[in-house]
């Protein structure tokens, strides 16, 4: 039984503050959504979490200890899918696919994982077809298959859905359900409406507060 | 050092040291220039010439000076992430720069009645003109970026990596055969040159270091009250 | 070790599909070379003076007119975000893509130097240490680049940006690497350049790995 949690974490953006005050708890085999308005800094946050962007304030910790800790045993757990793909137009999916496997130690050579992460988001027919022709809807399931391909008990996910259309958002849907059934947790950002209620982390709330804060830093005399 | 990390209570250091430094710069350069153009005897080999030396040579220290603060206080931003290390690197650069290009210039002003020529392509010479471009690369990536902070962080980077410069421009008298004379007074069996032209150099060498932390000085004030600017108009936004 | 030589056989593929690109960094370099005769005269004692300084002149430039590409479509496709994010040290992405760039850069240049002797007239005994020369200066050239060109990436002006950082940084590849080969002109042994030049290619190889996947991380965060 794992914990994934972060107290207090603040966020500043070149010279903006973003967000304060933000903590979170997550259990195996939970989901946490990250809500908020443009701007407020769910991406950001999801960076944090990735190890990314280094916070400003606050601590991120993995059964209690701080990932700052140990770096490299935190990218071992995280699988992050950001808003750009990661997928390269000059090679087909299935080298692309590949690439992201001989990363992982353990799955380079997992032919099932392999073709099972193609038929998770059905782009089995595409394996051959370079990245470059696919439409950015099919590069997305390219990006998704990731998470199958390459297995890691932290799902980061921003704003995952993009561009998929309802079969391939399905698809998503039932991976994140048996992730989290064997145990595994999704941190998500998105904008769509809840379906069930699940822990969420609202950042409109916090980004008023970091732009309070925005307002004392000012206020200091030179 | 992390007691002045807090940039207001860095900001009163500043303010208390502007003054001082102000007055040693002004006091030790007129009492150097006084010393190295009336005071102080021609050399016997050079002549007058030798007055150059007391612009030249503690110019080129406070190259080398100020890009080892740079240096050193881009580590600290970039280990420590204390910001106002950074707005102390970046206030240097120019200075530094300035430094370099006025060793070099007055270097050049010595070198023709003394070598001939106005430039030649020794070790010395090469090396300081190095620093001169990683001065102007730091300057030049720390502007390059729309998010401020990415430029700090860069060019922090860069000014740790330009420093393997810095020994080889001390040594590069030693180590390769040059016109450049060798070390004369920063040297371990004692200074070779004598106390009528010591004492106008160290006072040039106060007065440059004086005058270099006076800019500073500002130029970190002025930084800091821009930064508050920034942060009110995004406020305002 | 896999996860290195997976990074090297995926942008030697890349390399391979857009050869193009390659090839226009060796005509460049060969323009360069021949701009040379044209611009101070084809008279042949005066190329085989010059003869060695032009081809690593040109060799550099040729280099860094490829380097600023080394990180950046890794960074403009969220590639590189996910190297960073993934269980392997930086350090090692760095070697591997500036290994690569080596491979898809120095060595074409190397194997099309002696044929830019021929045309700069460069005496017979210059060629070994010529081409000895440039295999142990350019590694170097590529890892140094990395440096400049993780510093680069997501600015304003990245191609002058980046020369005005490195070219300054590859002066001693430079001057040693001429020197080996004036040095076998003058029927002189060119080994102790030959040896700085390794030397500075070890250094770089230690040293350039830190700064250029610091320099990555700040570029994506």
């Amino acid at each position: 039984m794992a914990v994934f949690s972060g107290t207090d974490l603040r966020c500043v953006r070149g010279e903006r503050p973003v967000f304060d005050g933000v903590s979170f708890r997550l259990n195996s085999g939970a989901v946490l959504e990250l809500r908020g308005a443009n701007g407020t800094g769910k991406s950001s946050l999801l960076r944090m979490m990735t190890g990314l962007l280094p916070s400003a304030g606050g601590t991120l910790s993995w059964n209690d200890e701080p990932i700052a800790a140990d770096a490299d045993a935190h990218r071992t757990r995280i699988n992050y899918i950001g808003h750009l793909d990661g997928v390269k137009g000059m090679l087909s999916v299935a080298e692309n696919l590949r690439f992201w496997m001989s990363l992982r130690a353990g799955a380079e050579a997992d032919e099932e994982r392999y073709h099972m992460a193609l038929a998770t988001f059905g782009i089995e027919a595409l394996a051959d077809t370079p990245a470059r022709y696919l439409s950015a809807g099919q590069r997305r399931r390219v990006a998704l298959a990731r998470l199958v391909a390459c297995p890691a008990s932290l799902w980061l996910l921003d704003e995952p859905a993009t561009a998929l259309d309802t079969a391939a958002a399905a698809a998503l849907d039932h991976t994140m359900g048996s992730h989290l059934g064997a145990g595994g947790m999704v941190v998500m950002s998105t904008h769509e409406p809840a379906r069930h209620p699940t822990p969420r982390v609202d950042l409109n709330d916090y980004a008023r507060r970091a732009r309070g804060a925005v307002r004392t830093a000012a206020g200091m005399t030179a | 050092m992390h007691r002045f990390a807090n940039p207001t209570r860095f900001v009163a250091l500043v303010r208390a040291v502007q003054p001082w430094a102000a007055g040693i710069a002004l006091v030790t350069l007129a009492a150097g220039l006084w010393f190295s153009l009336i005071a102080s005897p021609a050399d016997y080999q050079q002549g007058e010439t030798v007055r150059i030396m007391y612009v030249h040579v503690p110019a080129a220290w406070m190259a080398m000076f100020c890009y080892s603060s740079m240096a050193g206080a881009s580590a600290v931003t970039l280990v420590w992430r204390h910001a106002v290390a950074h707005v102390v690197a970046r206030a240097t650069a120019p200075i530094g720069a300035s430094f370099t290009f006025l060793a070099l210039a007055t270097g050049s002003l010595w070198g023709k009645p003394m070598w001939g020529t106005w430039w030649v392509w020794d070790a010395r010479l090469t090396s300081v003109l190095i620093l001169l471009f990683l001065y102007l690369g730091y300057m030049a990536i720390e502007n390059a970026f729309d998010d401020r902070a990415r430029g700090s962080r860069a060019a922090a980077i860069l000014a740790i990596v330009g420093a393997v410069n810095v020994p080889i421009i001390k040594f590069s008298v030693d180590w390769w055969n040059t016109l450049h004379q060798p070390a004369s007074v920063v040297r371990l069996d004692g200074p070779a040159i004598h106390p009528s032209m010591l004492t106008p150099l160290v006072l040039m060498a106060v007065g440059y270091t004086a005058l270099y932390l006076w800019i500073l000085a500002l130029r970190v004030r002025a930084d800091i009250n821009m930064s508050k600017v920034r942060a009110l108009t995004l406020r305002g936004a | 070790m896999n996860s290195f030589s997976a990074l090297i056989a995926r942008d030697l593929r890349l390399a391979c599909r857009q050869a193009s690109d390659s090839l226009t960094v060796l005509a460049f370099f060969i323009l360069v070379t021949v701009l040379f005769p044209l611009a101070v005269g084809p008279e042949p004692g005066i190329l085989a003076r010059i003869g060695a300084g032009v081809v690593w002149v040109a060799a550099l430039l040729a280099a860094m007119l490829s380097m600023d590409r080394m990180f950046q479509s890794d960074y403009d496709d969220g590639t590189l975000e996910l190297l960073v994010a993934a269980p392997i040290p930086l350090e090692i992405v760095v070697l591997a893509k500036a290994s690569a760039h080596w491979l898809t850069t120095g060595v074409p240049l190397i194997a099309a130097a002696p044929l830019m002797g021929v045309l700069l007239n460069l005496e017979p005994e210059g060629y070994g240490a010529l081409l000895l020369a440039l295999a142990l200066g350019t590694p170097s050239l590529s890892l140094i680049g990395a440096v400049g060109a993780a510093l680069i990436l997501g600015s304003r002006r990245g191609g002058a940006l980046l020369s005005l950082l490195i070219l300054p940084l590859f002066v001693p590849v430079l001057i040693f690497g001429v020197a080996a080969v004036e040095a076998s002109l003058t029927d002189v042994s060119a080994r102790p350049q030959l040896l700085i030049l390794a030397a500075l290619a070890l250094a770089a190889l230690a040293l350039t790995p830190w700064p250029a996947a610091a320099a990555l991380r700040q570029a994506v965060e």
